[in-house]
Formats: C-alpha cells, sequence, structure tokens
C-alpha cells in the first residue's frame, strides 16, 4: 500500500486516490498547426521511465484535488508531492 | 537430443530418472549471429524456433537476462483463447490459436494444453448485448462462440452463483469451447528445447545493455556478456520493451504496469472450465494440481517492480466471491506480479522500426500469453522477410501515427 502525501490533506492510504497518469503534458496551443506525429506524440506516447516518474494523481475520497507525486517505478518509493500550480521541476504544469 | 516418446518414459523410469540429457545446451556466444532474439519469454523462443524452422535460419541465438521463463511466460494465469471482437485481432489470436491446437505434437513436448472452454460473464443488459455482437462477430471470423444462458452456466459450473439476488447477477454469458489453457512453463521449456534441437544458442544471464547501430542500421548489442554482431535484432521484452527502446533512442506508445496473479491452496476438482467476468472483473480456473488461478485487473499506477499493491488484491477477491461465494473460506497459496506493456487500444505492436533491422515485438498488455506461438511465428515471418505477415501488418507502430487504432479495450471479452 503506497502512502500518498496529498499537499492539503496529509498523507493518506492509497485506496484514497486516482492515479492520473504521467504529469507536464502540456495540450497543444494551437491544435490545428499539429502534424498527425505531432498528435500520437500528445495522445498515446509516454515517457514511461523505469526508475523516477513524475505523476498525476487525485485526491479522489478525500479533497478531490489534483496534485504531482514523484515516485520510483522500481521500489515505488515516493521521493516528494507537489501543487501543480508550482509546476513539476523543468516545465510548466 | 533424444526425441520424448512413451518409450523413452519407460527407459529412463528404469534408470530412476537419472539419465535424463540436458532439455537444451547452455552455449556461449558467439560475436556473430545472422539474427538475435532479445528475451527468451514464450514469445522470443516461439519467435527463434518459427526463425529456425519455417524460415532456415540456423545461426541465431536468444539473449535472456534471467532465465527461460522467468518474467511473465511463468507469471501469467495460463488462459487461451481467441475470441477478440475487432478482426485484425481476432485472425491474430486465431493464428495462435491453430498453432496452440498442435502445439504438443510439433514441440514433442507436452505443454498441457487443454481446451475446456472459456466462459466470459455477461451481468448488464449491455453486457449481454456486447456478447451478442462479439460472438457474431467471431463467427463471421470464423472463430467458435455460441452465447449461453444461466441455466446453461449453472449446469456447467454448479459452483458458480446464478441467483438473481447477486449485486452483478448472471444474465449469460460467451462460450469458447476451443478455449481453455495451458502450462506456461511447458510452452517455455518446449520451445527452448525444440528451437535449440535446430541449433538455436539460447543465451541465459545475457542481459542487453545497449543497441549498436552504424547510421540507421542495427549492427547488434551490447551485453552484459559482452558484445554480439548481429544484423537483425527482434526486440521481445514484455514489461521492458520501452526501456529497450530508449537504447535505440525510439519512444514506445505503451505504459508499464503490474499485473497480479494468485493461487490458492490445492482443492478438490471444482471448476474443470475457464471463467471470467468483465464487469465484477476476475478470473479463475483450476489447475491439475487443484489450485485455483485466479487474475483481474492492472495496477493502476506505473510500476516496473514485478509486485502490486494490496488495494487490488482485495478487489480480485472481492471479484471472485461475487461469482463465486462458495470460496470465501479458501486461502490463497501464493501471489505475485508480472509487468506488462499497456498499449493505448489494447493491442500488441509487431513490426518493424524506423531502424533498419531492428524490430519490435511489444505491448501485449494483458493478455500475451494465449498468443504466444502465434506471436512467435509472425515475428519470425516479419524479421526474415523484413516485411510483417498480413496477419501483423495492422500491427504496426505507425497506427498510433495514422490513427488506424484496433480498440480492444473493453471490446476483447474482459476490461484490459
Amino acid at each position: 500500500m503506497l502512502l500518498i502525501d496529498c499537499p492539503w490533506c496529509g498523507a493518506r492510504a492509497e485506496s484514497e486516490f486516482s492515479y492520473g497518469g504521467e504529469a507536464g503534458i502540456v495540450r497543444p496551443a494551437d491544435p490545428d498547426a499539429l502534424s498527425d506525429a505531432e498528435w500520437a506524440d500528445y495522445l498515446f506516447f509516454r515517457k514511461n521511465p523505469r526508475g523516477v516518474h513524475e505523476e498525476l494523481w487525485n485526491h479522489a475520497q478525500g479533497c478531490r484535488r489534483w496534485f504531482g507525486v514523484e515516485r520510483d517505478t522500481v521500489t515505488y518509493r515516493i521521493a516528494r508531492s507537489f501543487v501543480l500550480a508550482d509546476g513539476p521541476a523543468g516545465e510548466g504544469g | 537430443m533424444k526425441k520424448y516418446s512413451a518409450f523413452s518414459l519407460v527407459r529412463n523410469a528404469l534408470s530412476h530418472n537419472t539419465k535424463w540429457p540436458q532439455a537444451w545446451r547452455k552455449p556461449k556466444p558467439r560475436r556473430r549471429y545472422d539474427a538475435l532474439v532479445v528475451g527468451g519469454g514464450g514469445h522470443g523462443l516461439a519467435t527463434a524456433y518459427y526463425l529456425a524452422k519455417e524460415h532456415g535460419m540456423r545461426n541465431i541465438a536468444v539473449l535472456e537476462k534471467g532465465w527461460i521463463g522467468g518474467g511473465n511466460t511463468g507469471r501469467n494465469t495460463t488462459i487461451v483463447r481467441s475470441n477478440y471482437l475487432w478482426t485484425e485481432a481476432a485472425l491474430l489470436y486465431e493464428k495462435s490459436m491453430q498453432l496452440w491446437e498442435g502445439l504438443s505434437q510439433e514441440l514433442n513436448y507436452n505443454v498441457m494444453f487443454s481446451q475446456r472452454g472459456v466462459y466470459n460473464l455477461g451481468h448488464t443488459l449491455q453486457d449481454m448485448r456486447d456478447i451478442e455482437r462479439r460472438v457474431g462477430a467471431n463467427r463471421l471470423n470464423g472463430i467458435d462462440a455460441e452465447v449461453v444462458g444461466p441455466e446453461e452456466i449453472k449446469k456447467a459450473i454448479p459452483l458458480i452463483n446464478t441467483s438473481d439476488d447477486a449485486r452483478y447477477p448472471i444474465l449469460g454469458a460467451s462460450l469458447q469451447r476451443r478455449g481453455g489453457v495451458a502450462r506456461h512453463d511447458a510452452v517455455a521449456w518446449g520451445f527452448a528445447r525444440a528451437a535449440d534441437r535446430l541449433g538455436v544458442d539460447i543465451i541465459e544471464q545475457c542481459e542487453v545493455t545497449g543497441i549498436r547501430r552504424e547510421g540507421n542500421k542495427v549492427t547488434g548489442v551490447e551485453t552484459s556478456r559482452g558484445t554480439i554482431e548481429a544484423p537483425r535484432v527482434g526486440v521481445v521484452v514484455a514489461g521492458n520493451a520501452g526501456v529497450l527502446a530508449g537504447m535505440a533512442g525510439l519512444r514506445l506508445p505503451v505504459e508499464s504496469h503490474p499485473l497480479q496473479a494468485f493461487v490458492s491452496e490445492p482443492l478438490k476438482p471444482v471448476l474443470d472450465t475457464v471463467v471470467m467476468s468483465g464487469a465484477v472483473h476476475g478470473y479463475i480456473s483450476q489447475s491439475d494440481k487443484g489450485e485455483l488461478v485466479i487474475g483481474a485487473g492492472i495496477d493502476a499506477y506505473l510500476g516496473y517492480g514485478q509486485r502490486g499493491s494490496f488495494p487490488t488484491i482485495e478487489h480480485t477477491m472481492e471479484a471472485i466471491l461475487e461469482l463465486f461465494p462458495a470460496l470465501s473460506r479458501v486461502r490463497m497459496l501464493r501471489l505475485w506480479g508480472g509487468i506488462v506493456d499497456v498499449c493505448p487500444d489494447a493491442c500488441p505492436i509487431i513490426g518493424k522500426t524506423d531502424i533498419d533491422g531492428l524490430y519490435f515485438n511489444c505491448g501485449w498488455g494483458t493478455g500475451g500469453f494465449k498468443a504466444t506461438p502465434g506471436s512467435g511465428w509472425v515475428f519470425a515471418h516479419t524479421i526474415a522477410r523484413d516485411a510483417p505477415h498480413e496477419l501483423n501488418a495492422p500491427f504496426s507502430l505507425e497506427r498510433f501515427v495514422t490513427g488506424a487504432l484496433i480498440d480492444e479495450h473493453g471490446a476483447a471479452a474482459v476490461a484490459h
């Protein structure tokens, strides 16, 4: 069981949360200008790293707010949670 | 390598089973091969076998980072069926089914393929409409399928709860009688032994750490046992496809998740078929040893850890008890996780890449075991001819750019 630190509610059991996939994916600002390959990249292609992953979680059974978590995908260890307004490291949230 | 037969069983019994020969050699890697298969699971070994047998490529090797059958091949719930909705997927899995039907004889190895039938339950009116549609689609593709009602289900599976007051009442099911189970370890060992007999080098404890290229052409791989040259490299590494693709500078539309499976303590025979339910989301069969073999959905988050989380375990048990309340006192003996590469459309990627001589076979998600022989058969064709077979042509990586997805998510009898 993961213990996930909600920035607003504190540490809670994994079963209170739902997973939202990779963090930091930015919706295209000008969708009409995108090529098919760029659309594919936006819709389907993910980093899927074996190691540190920045991902979205929703506190579905609590405050129902979205936030980011940095977690290792091999050890499952959670390094930190972050508020999306602050953005994942190096990218706009 | 001696052929297995009733005679060899008797002869070896008389010598107290101390003189069985090694099933496959343990060769040192050569410096150069005509082709390499990365990944010694069922799919990789099947690829090597069909490369040697159908395409005459004998100077090839399978590279496995651990041991044969130690990954997803030995971690699945062994269900075999071909009742997929869409024609592309149905034909691919049906090719596999046809290979399963002769596999023990073909490999001279008993893979214990047992066509005991697969029931896919429907619990709502919409489930039943989807089942009717899928059964119709299967029949048009020449795949055996029928719709059965609750009485028929209860007759075939006395243990199941078909009462009206169940929270998710069973309204009917699709039944594929040719579906069933096979012994997954035997599939890996059988393919390994048969490939070895054709001269394929199976190299265990050999982890690929890099893919060598010259310009846009593959020239070989770096491994934990040194550099191995080859003009063609086929990658079949469930769970780690994205990692291998990264070594070649490619991105894949796959995400890796843990998928857990369970076996119970051994029971007397109580279930002689396979039962799956998409709505309560669990599946169950009984092994010849008497253990109930149970599986359900993936863990929601990304994971490479080959273990899953407790909420998923609880959910799986709830699903099985919804169908079989009588099993509530059965204890689980073991549980484990395998890492599955899930594609956005729940169909695999089998084909060429932008790099000459580099081929990928991945993204089988939660349902790769049933496809083992067929996957190897089409992938061998793809590598040997440098072009996909018509059965796997729709499963190209390009489909994510062109939009020609094969959407088996939810269509393929269970939710993925």
